[in-house]
């Protein structure tokens, strides 16, 4: 109950704010903006590219959003933009002899990168298939909407699916502003204040990977994590795309930490490693083990890699 | 006195466009319902963001980049009249070709609208430009597209105003300067198809628009609609204002269409043929669309629908008798219209996502906010090229003209 309130509180403060940024009545952003709030009004309409901003307009711009997060969440953001380590291309593995397709992968992604509630929005699908029937290539044998009452099913077996970060990313090839782009350290991410909301990526992407915020973002205050990566899970507005970056708030350090999803499966079926460095798992498991990526045939070269343990 | 004269001359042709019979007004009075329609829908969407629709992940385009998609195939409807008339010298066309630039420039702008509509953060469209923006030429197809488009509108504006600017001061126009231009706006008006086309085509990972045929397709589909509106409009036109048209004018294009239809259907027997014959998982999307697949059938008697109006009025346009009869061919227009609507909007658009890149078939179904911002467009895209014809009409017909310091005063 109380959860209900703080969340239609936190929904009225945004509804009005909106209305100051001037998108709920399109022409409102014509009138000339007088007070402190429409100047930073105005420093977000001309907020430039990730990419081409210097040091000291990445602090401006950090400042600020902190700020915004502050007012809107009434909590203290920390966002960082750590850089790509050198020497570092992160690789995915995922052992399908061991899934057993409890999803909580998918709860603990939502939770770690704060994804909205409600609308809801899942970067990691997992899908159920019958065992003997054909399966991958286009899936369309997939179940993605299963409820048993337990895991794993007598004759079913899972796959769990999210952004495979493309070494030939499509998504990336197609985006209209540079809003996406691959890091060097092979992370597809996305400038949630860049994008213009055209939704070509998600057209492009053979992996159905990219997430579109349909409505307002909503996340109760008490679940927002707010150790966030301007380029990751930092709360996302109304209207852009995204989609899983390999937590990249957490993987990008020294040490780095797992990714939500690895740390939390409860059977170990999730790896995630370096790709350079020889002696790490994933290399020991990609040299090792039968593995195999998703819709090959598209060239896309995934650096997420499926393979059968046992 | 020559410096008031674009004033004077301004408010000649606002008197021209707010002057008008009852039906006049009762037309304008009718699409400006519909706009408010439109802009009061499109602004809840801006308000509650596009979860107004009923686009979601899995099917993440619908009815507005349908109707985009159908509209650029309208503008190039004019090249089906600059050919004819100015390289072939087709007296009758060439009256009429200023008429269909001007709805070529309608089109493109309905079709900028219906961009803007869709996107998320319509407010950051200018990411998309060169130099202030980050635009991603030439990788991204739809950086091509900006520029294709934005180029052909500005074509078919410059050269109809130009020309009935001329007339307006009681001058012929300079074909020194129109003929380099239309010569251009002839592969423009291809390359508007093409890059359209192939914002589909490249996605290999959505089988049913990764088809080689998907760009000739689009050309040919586009070569019966636009000119199949053009011919009703001229003959509401001529009714109208008393314009002459002539009938040979009408029955050429009537007779182009055929041809066009013929090669639309072709190709789409050719892809249909390559798709049920191979038989491969790849035949989904081809078999939503025209059997159901796994019991959604939402398109089918659309797509059925659509083929059933595309050869009736082929056999229509084709057949000299009922091409040159008004009734039998003002049916077969809006046959084509209605037939190629369906097929390069929804029956093209959809099924690029059905079933989704994991399998999943989402049964996307417009809603009204959908519907009525779709409407407002129309609306507004049939304003737009009213009160162009309202005060272009009179102009080359000489009843109105400015005022200028060289020429002398008729009227
Ligand atoms: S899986 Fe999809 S979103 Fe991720 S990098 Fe590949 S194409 Fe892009
Ligand atoms: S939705 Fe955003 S990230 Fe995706 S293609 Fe459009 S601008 Fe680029």
């Amino acid at each position: 109950m109380k959860d209900r309130e703080k969340n239609r509180i936190l929904t009225k403060h945004i509804s009005r704010r909106d209305l100051l940024k001037g998108s709920a009545f399109g022409l409102a952003s014509l009138a000339i903006p007088i007070g402190k709030a429409d100047a930073s009004f105005w420093e977000a309409f001309f907020q430039k590219h990730f990419r081409e901003m210097n040091r000291d307009e990445v602090k401006a711009v950090i400042a600020r959003l902190e700020e915004d997060y502050y007012k809107k969440y009434n909590k203290r953001f920390n966002i960082k933009t750590t850089e790509a380590l050198p020497g570092t291309l992160f690789g995915y593995g995922l052992d399908l002899s061991r899934c057993i397709g409890c999803r909580r992968c998918v709860y603990a992604c939502v939770r770690e990168n704060n994804q909205s509630r409600d609308p809801q929005i899942h970067w990691i699908t997992v899908l159920r298939f019958k065992k003997g029937e054909k399966w991958v290539n286009d899936l369309e044998e997939a179940e993605k909407y299963y409820y048993p009452d337990e895991v794993p099913e007598e004759g079913y077996f899972y796959m769990p699916v999210q952004c495979q970060q493309c070494e030939n990313p499509p998504c990336v090839k197609v985006c209209p502003t540079q809003a996406t782009w691959k890091e060097p350290d092979g992370i597809v991410v996305v400038d949630y204040n860049w994008c213009i909301g055209c939704r070509y990526c998600m057209a492009a992407c053979p992996y159905g990977a990219r997430r579109f915020n349909w409505g307002e973002p909503r996340i109760a205050r008490e679940e927002i994590n707010t150790n966030v990566h301007y380029l990751g899970n930092r709360p996302r507005y109304k209207g852009v795309v995204e989609k899983c970056t390999f937590c990249i708030q957490r993987t990008r350090g020294n040490p780095g930490r797992y990714p939500a999803c690895v740390e939390i499966c409860p059977v170990g079926a999730r790896k995630f490693g370096n790709l350079l460095d020889p002696k790490s798992e994933i290399r020991y498991i990609i040299e090792n083990k039968r593995v195999f990526r998703l819709k090959e045939d598209l060239n896309t070269q995934p650096k997420f890699f499926y393979f059968f343990a046992t | 006195m020559s410096i008031f004269n674009p004033f004077i001359n301004f408010f000649r042709v606002l008197r021209q466009v707010v002057k008008g019979n009852k039906w006049y007004y009762a037309w304008v009075g009718l699409l400006s319902f519909f706009i408010l329609l439109g802009l009061v829908a499109y602004f809840k969407q801006l308000q509650y963001g596009l979860i107004e629709t009923a686009m979601r992940d899995q099917v993440s385009w619908g009815l507005y980049i349908a109707n985009f998609t159908f509209l650029v195939g309208v503008a190039a409807a004019a090249v089906y009249l600059v050919v004819p008339a100015y390289i072939y010298n087709f007296k009758p066309i060439k009256e009429v070709v200023l008429f269909g630039e001007l709805l070529a420039a309608t089109a493109i702008v309905m079709c900028i609208m219906f961009i803007m509509v869709d996107l998320g953060r319509p407010e950051r469209v200018w990411h998309i430009l060169p130099v202030v923006g980050k635009m991603h030429f030439p990788a991204s197809l739809l950086a091509w597209d900006v520029i294709v488009l934005n180029g052909y509108l500005a074509i078919n504006l410059f050269i109809p105003f130009y020309a009935l600017y001329k007339l307006a001061h009681g001058r012929e126009y300079n074909m020194q300067i129109i003929k380099p231009l239309i010569i251009i706006s002839i592969p423009w008006a291809i390359s508007i198809h093409t890059v359209t086309a192939f914002l589909y085509n490249g996605l290999p990972s959505r089988p049913f628009w990764n088809a080689a045929v998907l760009a000739p397709r689009f050309i040919a589909s586009a070569l019966c609609s636009g000119p199949a509106l053009m011919l009703i409009i001229f003959q509401i036109v001529r009714k109208i204002y008393k314009l002459d048209i002539d009938n040979k004018a009408i029955f050429k294009i009537a007779e182009l269409i055929a041809y066009a239809m013929g090669v639309n259907l072709f190709l789409f027997a050719a892809e249909f043929f390559k798709e049920f014959y191979s038989n491969s998982i790849h035949l989904a999307p081809m078999k939503y669309l025209f059997f159901g697949l796994n019991g959604h059938y939402n398109l089918v008697p659309w797509m059925w629908a659509s083929l059933l109006f595309n050869i009736t009025a082929f056999v229509l346009f084709l057949l000299p008798k009922t091409r040159e009869h008004f009734f039998s061919l003002n049916l077969a227009c809006v046959l084509v219209i209605a037939g190629v609507y369906i097929e390069k909007g929804m029956g093209l658009v959809i099924p690029g996502f059905v079933p989704g890149t994991l399998g999943e078939i989402y049964e996307y179904t417009p809603t009204m906010v959908e519907k009525y911002i779709t409407i407002g467009i129309w609306a507004a895209g049939a304003l737009i090229y009213t009160v162009f014809l309202k005060f272009m009409i009179p102009i080359y017909k000489g009843e109105l003209r400015f005022k200028s310091s060289q020429s002398k005063q008729v009227g």
